[in-house]
């Protein structure tokens, strides 16, 4: 891939044909890994590891990395490459913050939303309408966006309860929904059996699990949640089905052959941008308001960019990031909620590429096989040899997660064509 | 009765006086032309003749300094594509432009969708497709990656997409450059049945044969003018190939041959594969001290895929490359260049040049590793510029001095300064891939002349091009490539354009008669 | 001739406008909190044309100065080496905590210490590196991913193996400190204020690397990459080579962020060694347009703005304003830098026409 700059896939042999993910096999691999998870779970005593607390934590910290994984799509489906969503998420959080403070919660995530939307929208003058690199300005955007929170806050918070750091606390709240019977939530104010808590507490092999999934799901669930997950398929329909959508993507994969035909490439960028922008600013908006219930610098913790990381693990599709930002965000509620249970994942990553190795090597792929049957191996023996994962490394776990997602992912995928590439209007390429 | 019917007919399109210059060339000088509805119209010219530009302000992408468009008899005034489209014409590109990812649908729909409140009304676009690739014999599956699709199909989708935005008239530029036979066969059928329904097609070629074979009438441009307009089945191709070229073909100049039994460059069984198919397969030739080898083919038959073996640039997947006697098959591109392989590319700005920079820093471009360009692990700036001093003299680059910025340069310039580096380092093989593409026509006869200098001096050149007088004029042996392979061995002496032309189209396979 | 210098000095047009949008955007933010720009600017003109200001200045540009060089290398290749904060941060840690273990004589011990330095950053950006050659991921992602890493991993390591054992109830983190032979003491000082004797080095470096860009062959290849990745590839450059070395490179150089105040005041890891630096040294990369000269004016200037910031706290007004400043001074460049590139070259072009021209001209005007 290229984002500009030297092309090294051109040169390195091509991939052996990559074959398309279908359904069938996703929702089989799926399985195996629910059922291994049950496994794991029952041999090393952790119920952590498949809890519906652990669950419940893993869909509220994957909405802001799903968020910036769809903010990113809409960028890159017209061509932008918007390296600034962090910067975009950090005015999220800041406006969330100020905004829940002063007028109340959904004050807050409006205020978020245009927080983003403004650092985007100085991303889309710049490289759109001046020709700046993408990269560059999303690394300018990223640094004028901290500054602007720290200044900001020092203004507005200081000697209000909070500081240059962080915010005064945000009490409004928005609200949370349990399911009825499932999760045991209220129905007209007589508070439902919580049949999935039940079943979990069974610590039955795979059904106690699987209850615990749905259990988490249904619990408290924010309705910033709901709206997110709806995002998903409403991005599909949007960018798929509609007529601005095509056009929209027409930019990213051929701008010049869109511009033959009328459109407006420019025009479809600046949407694209914006609507990242605002995405990445709901993302902020939520983890202050949903997650941290206050403003605090750094709060983002790199989350744009692990959004980024969904969005190309996702292959640029809707679906696909959401997957991929579950995953992440089951990595981040393991490590918040429980040491023990990480150890645990380092049995079922052991595991895992033990499998992995094993298939490789069935597929004659030597070099995979042998890479994966090693660290496979390694993997074991540190769970064997280990009681715990040290604090620090409990805190790189999501860092680590999207880099082996990347190396092993990257070179079966497919961006939009001319992702990153900048677009003059009238200057025809060959 | 006919004759007279002829005569009241008003043409679809007529162009008089059409005039159009640009900084230091005239491409259109006093162009008429006059098509009438449902012919297939043919225009021809070699390259740089002007056929580029007319197409280009017919379709409203260019304004004329001078003269008139008239459409249906009705005068019109294009600023943009868009009023051409409006007045019924539509252009298919030599160049398609398709958005790979994107289905044939989408790509046909783009900017024309038809949708309820904003959402796409995929069925109705999908039926309307369909009826129109059906009932223009333009044969398409609308929901076909446009990726999986051959050169030939995603042809077919440009067709489509104009005919879907209500074209009457098309603008077929160059259609045939990127086809293999059965679908040049393939497209003149539809072109046929369009014509049957009542289209216009105007059809730009250098192809002769195609032309007279699908051609209901022919123009020929030449130096920007109208030469001549002609009905197909009073002229032959000699003929027409003479209007073009104003003169005699050229016959190749009678002198000494100066090919040598010294083999430099030998390649043998040659092959690169490019995902599933073979792009070049069992490639087998030799080029000997003092000799040019050319080779002749359509665009897009293997010759960029045989090239980049040859310069390192991709390992091939069969075969070997042995420059001198040393087999350089696994050998990196600076270890080939700096033995003794140069490398015109085809691509002079995106391949040959760094246009933001001084010339002197493109003139070591490809020998940065040696002298005079480099001493040791230091650049030798001194020595640069004094080898590109001399380049300019030498080779008549007009510029100010060898700290101008390439991009300055008009393209015969950037040309001879490319040509220039190569030949004064010396190379035992050069290979040159189009050397005289889009320069004017003095630049060209220089290039040519350095060209034929340098293999009097023994230097082995590969030369690879689209322009038959080209290579008629400058091969010592000539091959064919077609679909990856080498099919034929050619004298340059006696070939005649057609013959060589029905190699490259496969209309002719080597050995029949 | 006159004509392309009058073409060159069109290039000022980036800093200027970058000054002028600076300054009038900070003001109008200061307005908007009812402090006086105009006293502002005043007091830190005072402050920081003080005499003890000057050493402060310095000091604060050279790690700076380091960092931006140390992404300018990766830049001038499109490669975007946003790893430079994780690279430094762990090679600082490592080569104090081998500094602390071993004695060797002052030179040699200040050059191991450098050494580990960079050893550590090449290797921290070469992870980066083997993983764009192999698997063709994207070095900005994985470098930033890298930076969290190298966060927890240094803070795991320093934790459990290289602190310097407790002293009583004391509470600081840090590794032990290193031997006087592994220290530099100040050059100079300028108004009271020490002068950091790592300029010297950071100097030399700087011209090291100017050298190393646009003298050497290596640097020719790194360019042209940069230009024109196609046109570097058809002339020999082989990609995967050149990201790899360039990523070295450009992690050794990291490596150097810390030495200053390591080698200058800290005499060790710890927690409060300064962070951040890989970021700013990437805003002073992009504002000194990815040239030794530009980075060190840029350095200078974001050294004297932080410097002469400090005395606003004292008068009332958030310092935190200056943060914006550079952050606007940043994108104004990158955007004025576009549009003057623009504007150059359509008047060189001009220009070369036009004398080509005349060229052309003269020659007819000869009898042939």
């Amino acid at each position: 891939m290229s984002w500009g700059g030297l092309d090294t896939a051109g040169i390195t042999a091509p991939p052996a044909q990559a074959r398309r993910l279908d359904t069938r096999r996703i929702l089989l691999l799926l399985g195996c890994v629910v059922v291994l998870l049950s496994v794991v779970r029952i041999v090393t005593d952790t119920a952590g590891l498949t809890s519906s607390g652990t669950y419940g934590a893993a869909l509220r910290l994957a909405v802001p990395i799903l968020l910036a994984a769809l903010g990113g799509i809409y960028a890159e489906r017209t061509g932008v490459a918007n390296i600034g969503l962090e910067g975009m998420m950090i005015l999220g959080t800041w406006f969330g913050a100020w905004g829940g403070w002063q007028f109340g919660a959904w004050w807050g995530v409006v205020l978020g939303i245009t927080g983003g939307a403004t650092g985007a929208l100085i991303h889309a003058i710049a490289t759109v309408s001046f020709g700046v690199n993408q990269i560059v300005s999303g690394v300018a955007i990223n640094i004028l966006a901290a500054g602007v929170a720290r200044f900001l806050s020092v203004v507005a918070f200081t000697g209000q309860g909070g500081g240059a750091t962080q915010s005064p606390q945000v009490t409004s709240e928005l609200p949370r929904f349990t399911m009825p019977f499932l999760a045991g939530g209220d129905l007209f104010g007589w508070r439902s059996p919580d049949v999935l808590g039940w079943l979990e507490r069974r610590r039955w092999f795979l059904v106690s699990d699987v209850s615990a999934m749905f259990r988490g799901f249904t619990l408290e669930l924010s309705i910033l949640t709901v709206m997110t997950l709806t995002l998903v398929p409403l991005t599909y329909l949007f960018l798929w089905r509609t007529r601005l959508g095509l056009r929209m993507r027409s930019a990213g994969e051929n701008p010049w052959a869109a511009e033959s035909l009328g459109v407006r490439v420019y025009t479809m960028k600046y949407v694209g941008v914006l609507i990242s922008g605002g995405l990445a600013g709901m993302a902020g908006a939520f983890l202050v308001l949903e997650a941290a219930g206050i403003y605090r610098e750094g709060q983002t913790g790199g989350r744009g960019f692990i959004g980024l990381a969904a969005m190309i693990f996702g292959n640029w599709r809707p679906t696909g990031a959401a997957a991929a930002a579950g995953l992440f965000g089951y990595a981040d509620a393991l490590n918040l909620r429980s040491p023990e249970a990480v150890h645990a994942l380092v049995l079922f990553v052991a595991i895992s590429l033990l499998a992995l190795g094993g298939y490789y090597a069935y597929r004659r792929r030597v070099v995979g096989a042998s890479i994966a049957l090693a660290l496979g191996a390694l993997a074991a023996v540190w769970f064997g040899v280990t009681e715990t994962v040290p604090r620090e490394f409990i805190f790189i776990t999501p860092y680590v997660a999207t880099l082996l997602v990347l190396a092993v992912a990257s070179q079966r995928l497919r961006m939009p064509t001319y992702d990153g590439v900048t677009f003059r209007k009238g200057e025809q390429i060959s | 009765m006919g004759r007279s019917g002829l005569a009241e007919r008003v043409p679809a399109v007529e162009l008089k006086g059409i005039t159009k210059t640009f900084p230091g060339v005239v491409a259109n000088d006093d162009i008429n032309l006059a098509v009438y509805p449902g012919q297939i119209h043919a225009i021809v010219g070699e390259n740089g003749a002007g056929k580029s530009t007319l197409m280009k302000i017919l379709y409203g992408m260019l304004r004329p300094d001078h003269g008139t468009i008239r459409v249906d008899g009705q005068p019109v005034h294009f600023r943009s594509p868009k009023d051409a489209i409006a007045a019924g014409i539509g252009m298919v590109h030599q160049h398609f432009m398709l958005a790979t990812n994107f289905t044939v649908l989408e790509n046909v729909i783009l900017g024309a969708e038809p949708a309820h409140a904003g959402a796409l009304d995929m069925g109705a676009a999908r039926a309307r497709v369909r009826e129109l690739s059906e009932s223009h014999g333009v044969p398409l599956d609308p929901d076909r990656l446009t990726e999986d699709l051959s050169v030939g199909e995603r042809q077919r989708v440009e067709i489509v997409k104009v005919l879907y935005r209500g074209a009457r008239i098309l603008i077929l530029d160059e259609p045939t450059a990127v086809l293999v036979p059965q679908e040049v066969v393939e497209l003149f059928g539809q072109l046929r049945e369009l014509r049957a329904q009542g289209v216009t097609i105007i059809f730009i070629s250098h192809k002769l044969d195609e032309v007279l074979e699908i051609a209901d009438s022919i123009t020929v441009i030449r130096g920007g003018h109208t030469v001549a307009t002609v009905d197909p089945e009073d002229v032959t191709a000699r003929q027409l190939a003479e209007l073009m070229v104003g003169s005699e073909l050229p016959t190749p100049e009678t002198r000494e041959s100066t090919v040598t039994d010294e083999v430099l460059l030998s390649v043998q069984g040659l092959g690169v594969r490019v995902g599933e198919r073979w792009a070049v397969r069992d490639a087998t030739f030799q080029i000997h001290r003092g000799e040019i080898v050319g080779i002749a083919g359509v665009e897009g038959n293997g010759q960029r895929e045989l090239i980049e073996a040859i310069m390192g640039l991709r390992l091939p997947d069969a075969g070997t490359v042995t420059l001198a006697g040393t087999d350089i098959t696994t050998w990196s591109t600076r270890q080939r260049r700096e033995n003794g392989l140069g490398y015109i590319p085809e691509d002079r700005q995106g391949r040959g040049l760094l246009l933001p920079s001084p010339l002197w820093e493109n003139t070591m471009l490809g020998h940065q590793t040696l002298y005079p360009f480099a001493r040791g692990p230091w650049i030798y700036k001194k020595g640069a510029r004094a080898q590109t001093d001399h380049l300019i003299g030498e080779y008549g680059v007009m510029t100010p001095g060898p700290d101008t910025s390439a991009l300055a340069l008009s393209g015969g310039n950037q040309q001879k300064l490319i040509v220039g580096r190569e030949m004064t380092a010396w190379p035992k093989v050069l290979i040159a891939a189009q050397p005289t593409r889009g320069i004017d026509v003095g630049a060209q006869a220089a290039v040519w002349e350095l060209i034929r200098e340098a293999r009097a001096a023994g230097l082995a050149l590969m030369l690879i091009s689209a322009d038959l007088e080209e290579l008629i004029g400058l091969s010592d042996t000539l091959y064919v490539i077609l679909r990856g392979r080498l099919v034929a061995e050619l004298d340059p002496a006696t070939v005649t354009p057609e013959e060589l032309g029905s190699y490259m189209t496969g209309a002719r396979e080597a050995g029949a008669a | 001739m006159s004509r392309r210098w009058g073409i060159r000095l069109l290039w000022l047009l980036v800093p200027v406008s970058a000054a002028v949008l600076a300054v009038g955007i900070s003001s109008i933010v200061l307005l908007s909190i009812d402090a006086s720009p105009v006293d502002a600017f005043r007091s830190m003109v005072r402050y920081g044309t003080q005499g003890n200001s000057f050493a402060s200045m310095i000091n604060r540009a050279v790690p700076l100065f380091v960092a931006g060089l140390a992404v300018a290398i990766g830049f001038k290749m499109n490669l975007f080496n946003i790893g430079v904060e994780g690279q430094y941060r762990i090679a600082t840690l490592l080569a104090a905590a081998a500094g602390a273990a071993i004695t060797l004589p002052a030179p040699l011990h200040i050059a191991f210490i450098m050494l580990v330095g960079m050893a550590v950053g090449a290797a921290w950006a070469s992870i980066a590196a083997v993983l764009k050659v192999k698997r063709g991921v994207h070095e900005v992602v994985s470098t930033i991913m890298l930076n969290s890493i190298a966060t927890g991993l240094g803070a795991y390591l320093l934790a459990n193996y290289l602190r310097k054992p407790a002293v009583g109830s004391e509470l600081l983190i840090a590794t032990p400190p290193i031997a006087p032979s592994g220290r530099l003491g100040p050059i100079t000082q300028i108004g009271g204020e020490d002068l950091r004797s790592f300029l010297l080095i950071a100097i030399a470096l700087g011209v090291g690397v100017f050298v190393l860009i646009w003298r050497t062959r290596f640097g020719y290849d790194l360019r042209a990459s940069g230009i024109n990745p196609d046109a570097a590839r058809v002339s020999g450059v082989d990609p995967n080579a050149m990201v790899i070395r360039t990523m070295l490179i450009s992690g050794a150089i990291a490596g150097l962020i810390g030495m200053s105040d390591l080698f200058g005041f800290f005499h060790a890891y710890t927690l409060d060694f300064p962070t951040g630096l890989g970021f700013d040294g990437i805003a002073v990369a992009l504002v000194g347009l990815n040239h030794p000269v530009g980075i060190a004016l840029a350095a200078l200037v974001f050294g004297w703005v932080d410097r002469a910031a400090q005395i606003l706290d004292l008068e009332g007004i958030p310092k935190e304003v200056i943060v914006i400043t550079k952050g606007v001074i940043i994108l104004s460049v990158v955007i004025a830098y576009e549009i003057v590139r623009r504007l150059v070259q359509s008047a060189e072009v001009k220009a070369a026409a036009e004398a080509t021209r005349r060229l052309e001209e003269e020659k007819e005007a000869v009898p042939a």
